[in-house]
């Protein structure tokens, strides 16, 4: 059984209190089509479990596989330094499709960032090193594709439909 | 699921092609860290693949001097094809001829299905198994396990 290396902190990207019942944690690549499947469940989860669910979104980009995902990753954390990091982080996922440099500007723009300065910390790599970090710690607590989700730090194998991430997550609580 | 080799046992030694015109032994890679891999089949689905997770995780591995060597029971042009689209930075053997040899010698074959088992094993520098894992075939296992017996080797 994998478990979550890194303890949820204030470190990462947090929807939720870090109280709250259960807490759901996603590794995700912005261009895997499977984690543009997950994305509107897991909008129904936190409808469906409300105050009761902490969800926090970590980085693991497949860079060999898809030529985007890093550069995507990496303009959420920018977005995220000007703390907008879910509204980026949505509408990459809401424009999947499109994902490219262009997109990437073209949304900056949309959420009244500065896309010069976007690109500049693309070049310069600035948050290349949290979406290393975020990487490097999935790698170690056993992340085996996209998405992997954690549910209350244990990895759940297997489908990740609504009805089955709703019985693992009540699961996970009678557990405890 | 089949009791594999585990810890403490010498690796059992083989030669297999990793390309149509190339062999690779084990005890070419001796005085480092080897990684074998054995996973069922090329071609399973993108996101959740192993090989191309292994991929992106190659660097990781590297730190540690590892070398990695992926393995299952398709041909080297089947191989070849499967590298080719993922990109894939590490050689792939092809246990074919006979069929799952090397997978028998680890007892990582099954025999129903005519393929190994999403197998991992960790080999020192001297050739002995440090640490092995079977993981459901349906689950990939990830690298953590991997990862944490490199460790354990270094200290």
């Amino acid at each position: 059984m994998s478990k979550l290396s890194v303890p949820v902190g204030s470190e990462d990207h947090r929807q939720g209190d870090l109280d709250a019942a259960f807490t759901l944690v996603e590794y995700g690549d912005y261009e895997c089509p499977s984690c543009g499947q997950a994305y509107p469940i897991v909008k129904r989860l936190q409808k469906h479990f409300g105050k009761r669910l902490l969800f926090v979104f970590r980085n693991f980009p497949l860079g060999q596989m898809h030529p985007h995902a890093e550069s995507a990753a990496e303009t959420a954390e920018f977005a995220g330094s000007h703390d907008k990091f879910w509204e980026m982080h949505d509408l990459l996922y809401e424009n999947q499709d499109r994902l490219g440099d262009r997109l990437l500007e073209e949304l900056t723009q949309k959420i009244h960032l500065d896309p010069a300065q976007l690109r500049d910390a693309l070049e310069k790599g600035e948050f290349q090193p949290r979406v290393r970090a975020d990487f490097a710690g999935g790698v170690r607590s056993g992340v085996n594709g996209t998405p992997t989700f954690f549910i209350d730090g244990i990895r759940h194998d297997g489908p990740y439909d609504f009805d089955t991430l709703v019985d693992a997550i009540e699961q996970a609580s009678t557990s405890e | 699921m089949a009791q594999i080799l585990t810890a403490g046992t010498p690796a059992p030694e083989f030669s297999l092609n990793v390309t149509p015109d190339q062999k690779l032994s084990l005890s070419e890679m001796r005085g480092r860290p080897v990684i074998l891999a054995f996973y069922p089949a090329d071609w399973s689905p993108v996101c959740g693949d192993q090989m191309a997770l292994y991929n992106e995780i190659l660097p990781e591995f590297q730190k540690h001097g590892a070398e990695l060597l992926g393995i299952s029971v398709d041909g080297v042009w089947c191989h070849g094809a499967f590298a080719k689209d993922r990109h894939l930075h590490f050689p792939l053997m092809a246990d074919f001829e006979p069929k799952g040899a090397v997978a028998r010698a680890y007892a990582a074959y099954r025999e129903e299905e005519g393929t190994s088992e999403r197998a991992l094993f960790v080999i020192d520098k001297n050739g002995v198994i440090v640490w092995s894992y079977c993981s459901p075939v349906a689950v990939n296992p990830g690298a953590d396990g991997i990862l944490r017996a490199l460790e354990e080797l270094a200290k």
